[in-house]
């Protein structure tokens, strides 16, 4: 019982390779536009 | 521990300079520590999977909008950002519960038959048919009210048309049926309850 709480499975959980990389895209696709004090966000394809 | 902060600190603002890959790196170095933090919370990969993800967007705009103030506390403050997201998580499931289903789908988890079962029904249809036979015993005037208004659902101001008798009369027939109804159910012990 004590072995499926074990520090060593904890440590082995990670999200799935398609969120990583989803959220890789999303930061390359982000691009912040500033006008005077306003931000603007928007997506580049 | 200090090295591993400054390593940090030094990607966060390199990605804040246009080095995409520092976002990767950060990632990968956290990964397994903020995606365990919130499954140990959730106890669901697929909403593990979400607050992840939404936890890393808000990092990303935080960053990108230049908001982010670097006191070289990277994974505490992505995983006290995770923890609200967690938090906002419930909040949100109590205003709206969702049906647990574990393993295999069972479709009467969501629905039910409101109907009485075969059991309960022949009791209804018992005790109606006694009370049908029990009501003969009242007098002719009473009867002919308790019919009109529970058989028949007529109001009493038609009660009262039909019979040719006030409408406060029509009431009290009704009330004494009922009182003398309830006198015939006791002196015979009966038990009219599903």
């Amino acid at each position: 019982m004590a072995k499926l709480y074990s520090e060593k499975k904890l440590k082995q959980m990670s999200p799935k390779k398609e969120t990583v990389n989803f959220l890789l895209n999303y930061s390359k696709a982000l691009r912040i536009s500033t006008y005077k004090k306003l931000q603007f966000e928007s997506f580049l394809n | 521990m200090e090295h591993t902060e400054a390593n940090d600190a030094f990607l966060v603002k390199s990605y804040i300079e246009g080095n995409e890959n520092s976002l990767s790196i950060l990632i990968n170095r956290h990964q397994h520590r903020i995606y365990s933090f919130i499954f140990s919370k959730v106890f669901d990969k697929d909403v593990a999977e979400d607050i992840f993800q939404d936890t890393f967007i808000k990092v990303i705009r935080t960053l990108k909008r230049g908001k982010y103030n670097e006191e070289g506390k990277f994974l505490p403050w992505v995983m006290r950002i995770a923890h609200n997201l967690v938090i906002d998580h419930f909040r949100k499931n109590k205003r709206m519960p969702k049906f647990e289903n574990s393993g295999d789908f069972n479709i009467f988890s969501v629905l039910c038959d409101s109907g009485l079962n075969a059991e309960k029904q022949i009791i209804k249809d018992q005790i109606e048919a006694d009370v049908k036979e029990l009501i003969k015993e009242l007098p002719e005037d009473q009867l002919e009210v308790l019919v009109m208004r529970i058989y028949k659902d007529m109001s009493f101001k038609e009660i009262s048309e039909r019979t040719g008798v006030s409408i406060n009369t029509a009431l009290g027939r009704m009330r004494y049926a009922l009182i003398n109804l309830r006198k015939v159910i006791e002196k015979h012990n009966l038990v009219l309850t599903n």
